[in-house]
């Protein structure tokens, strides 16, 4: 149970806390973005890295081996991958859509656009 | 085409009328098939829920590939009671935007519009229907991803940013969600939640499980918007077109709140839910904190979009109490709200959408003497209101009588008395239109005196006068949260 044999684990927590604080902290959209797909990305880790056996070969019965990795989580992973990019792609649309609107890309600056407009409602 | 596969049909049907829209790429065709899609998966899911009652739950596996292998599509009484109030919202509102989206979209785009509410529909079906947990995570991003483009939609550049906003904190909620689910994999091996529940009463190591709970109960409150979580809903309901605020405020909440309920009750069970955590506690704390802040933020308001956008964080609040209290009596209280508070928000918003044609927006300055203008859509309004409240002779009366009654019997005479003085917040916050609509002048930004189209007053109406029928005859609603409240115990003991 060393730091060391957990290490794909450390990566994983890593990767996940510092793409939620990106999240959290940035206010420019785009970053906002790049911070959700890295939190997203941790997760494929989590799943995938137990997956794999050191060892282990591909899942097709053969009597010349006996440890075989599994391969159920790479195929949700696909999944959620497929999944990851279209919502990045329809984040950066709607950034877009957001930038011609506002003409801004920054969190406080669209807010305060909005409260200045909003009197006229 | 038999009888058999219909629980396979429920969601392909809306998933292939999705991509068939956009072939045709044009709005008179798509509103065709999308309201084919939906009028199917709503008989498709009566079918269901009537064959569900007589003869007990259906497994359909698919692929002809048997659980816990392959994905299994399992109706039973809770899943096909919330199968119905989603299908049949949906097809409630595609005859709805006929009108109301030609009014609110470039000619050219309406099609599109019909694509993603079909797609949004399958996602919210399939997670209804789902008894895998996986599958359960890729229908929530269907469904998810369909609805940050419906809610950008609206014509308001304030649109794109709210549903930004939804973009980002739901896929931190489904993110925190297959999270969960995943350390729950990595402790049982399994993804069939029926599967799951039996492996996860031999599992020794409990760290992990609850660190799986935890995760999961965040991602799925996010998209419930239970109250600290709540910040994408106001936004994204008051700046969404009409129709898909009507839609997604009566099912699409709703449908995670079963998502909720399942994961509770069916895969970790009562035992380590409430006596391992303290999830109850928690749950009654946040649920009456969103009661009275929500209540109280809608009674500021000066958009009714946005008012009852409020109101709906507050409704939710009712629903997750209920659960909180988890016994029968709660989670048929529960149950029920969550069906009667879909009809009558769908019943408001529908009406508001009215509104916002005629007046041009739905702020309260717009609807001074709203009644003369307006009757019909102000009389709805009022009725569908009165449900809000909870007043007898309404649906909102049933749900909160279950409640009360649930409060008493679980020995808590505050938390009844809670919820009666609570519905008076609501009355304050409805009281604001009737002041306006009925006790105001006419000025001159009140609409020009003419009802909104029948195409859209009528779908509305329907709903409206399905709030009074289900406040009458409860037979069927508490019918079938009773018999889904039995089901979610009965897994979990």
């Amino acid at each position: 149970m060393s730091v060391a044999s957990h290490f794909s684990y450390w990566i994983t927590i890593l990767l996940m806390v510092a793409g939620l604080y990106i999240v959290i902290a940035r206010g420019n959209l785009v970053k906002k973005l790049i911070g959700l797909s890295i939190f997203q990305t941790s997760v494929y880790l989590l799943y995938i890295a137990p997956g794999k056996l050191i060892g282990g070969t591909a899942p097709i019965i053969s009597p010349a081996f006996k440890i075989y990795s599994n391969p159920l989580p790479h195929v949700l992973i696909l999944t959620a991958i497929v999944v990851g990019v279209a919502t990045l792609a329809l984040g950066l649309a709607l950034v877009v859509r957001i930038r011609e609107a506002y003409g801004s890309i920054e969190e406080d600056e669209i807010l305060a656009a909005d409260r200045a407009g909003g009197d006229s409602e | 085409m038999t009888f058999a596969h219909l629980p396979a049909l429920e969601v392909v049907v809306p998933l292939i009328a999705a991509p068939l829209t956009v072939l045709i790429r044009r709005s008179a065709p798509a509103w065709a098939i999308a309201a084919a899609a939906c009028s199917f998966s709503f008989v498709a899911a009566l079918l269901l829920a009537a064959e569900v009652a007589a003869h007990g739950p259906i497994s359909y596996h698919l692929g002809s590939w048997a659980p816990p292998w392959g994905i299994e599509y399992r109706v039973d009484a809770l899943s096909a009671f919330v199968l119905v109030l989603v299908s049949g919202m949906a097809t409630v509102t595609v005859p709805y935007a006929w009108r109301s989206i030609a009014a609110e979209l470039p000619r050219d785009q309406v099609y599109l519009f019909y694509t993603m509410f079909c797609l949004c529909l399958a996602g919210l079906l399939g997670m209804t229907i789902t008894g895998d947990a996986f599958n359960l995570f890729v229908f929530m991003e269907i469904g998810s991803l369909s609805s940050y483009v419906l809610i950008a939609l609206g014509r308001d550049r304030r649109a794109q940013y709210a549903s930004y906003q939804y973009l980002v904190l739901g896929t931190i909620g489904a993110t925190f969600y297959v999270i969960g689910i995943g350390i729950l994999y990595l402790a049982t091996g399994t993804l069939n939640i029926a599967d799951l529940a039996q492996r996860l009463q031999h599992v020794e190591n409990l760290r992990p499980v609850l660190a799986g709970l935890a995760f999961i109960t965040v991602g799925v409150s996010l998209k419930l918007a239970l109250y600290p979580l709540h910040l994408w809903l106001p936004n994204a309901y008051t700046y969404a077109p009409s129709a898909v605020t009507a839609f997604l405020a009566a099912t699409a909440t709703k449908v995670s709140v079963y998502v909720l309920l399942r994961f509770y009750f069916s895969v970790f069970g009562l035992h380590l839910v409430s006596v391992t955590l303290p999830m109850p506690e928690i749950l009654l704390v946040l649920s009456i904190v969103a009661i009275v802040s929500a209540s109280l933020v809608a009674l500021y308001q000066t958009d009714l979009k946005r008012l009852f956008a409020y109101s709906s964080v507050a409704q939710i609040g009712y629903i997750t109490l209920g659960m909180s209290l988890t016994s029968r009596a709660g989670l048929t209280a529960s149950v029920v709200h969550l069906f009667n508070h879909g009809i009558t928000k769908g019943a408001l918003f529908l009406l508001l959408g009215g509104v916002a044609l005629r007046a041009g927006r739905t702020g309260l300055d717009r609807v001074h003497g709203l009644g003369r203008a307006m009757p019909l859509t102000s009389l709805g309004i009022v009725i569908a209101g009165l449900s809000l409240i909870g007043v007898p002779g309404t649906a909102g009366f049933v749900s909160k009588w279950y409640l009360v009654l649930a409060a008493i019997e679980a020995g808590r005479w505050w938390l009844a008395a809670f919820v009666v003085a609570t519905s008076l917040i609501a009355v304050a916050y409805v009281w604001r239109f009737v002041e306006a609509a009925y006790l105001s002048e006419p000025d001159e930004r009140t609409p020009e005196p003419g009802e909104a189209p029948l195409a859209m007053l009528l779908p509305a109406w329907l709903l409206v006068a399905a709030c009074v029928y289900f406040g009458f005859d409860t037979s069927y609603t508490v019918e079938a949260a009773r018999r889904a409240a039995l089901l979610l115990l009965g897994a979990a003991q």
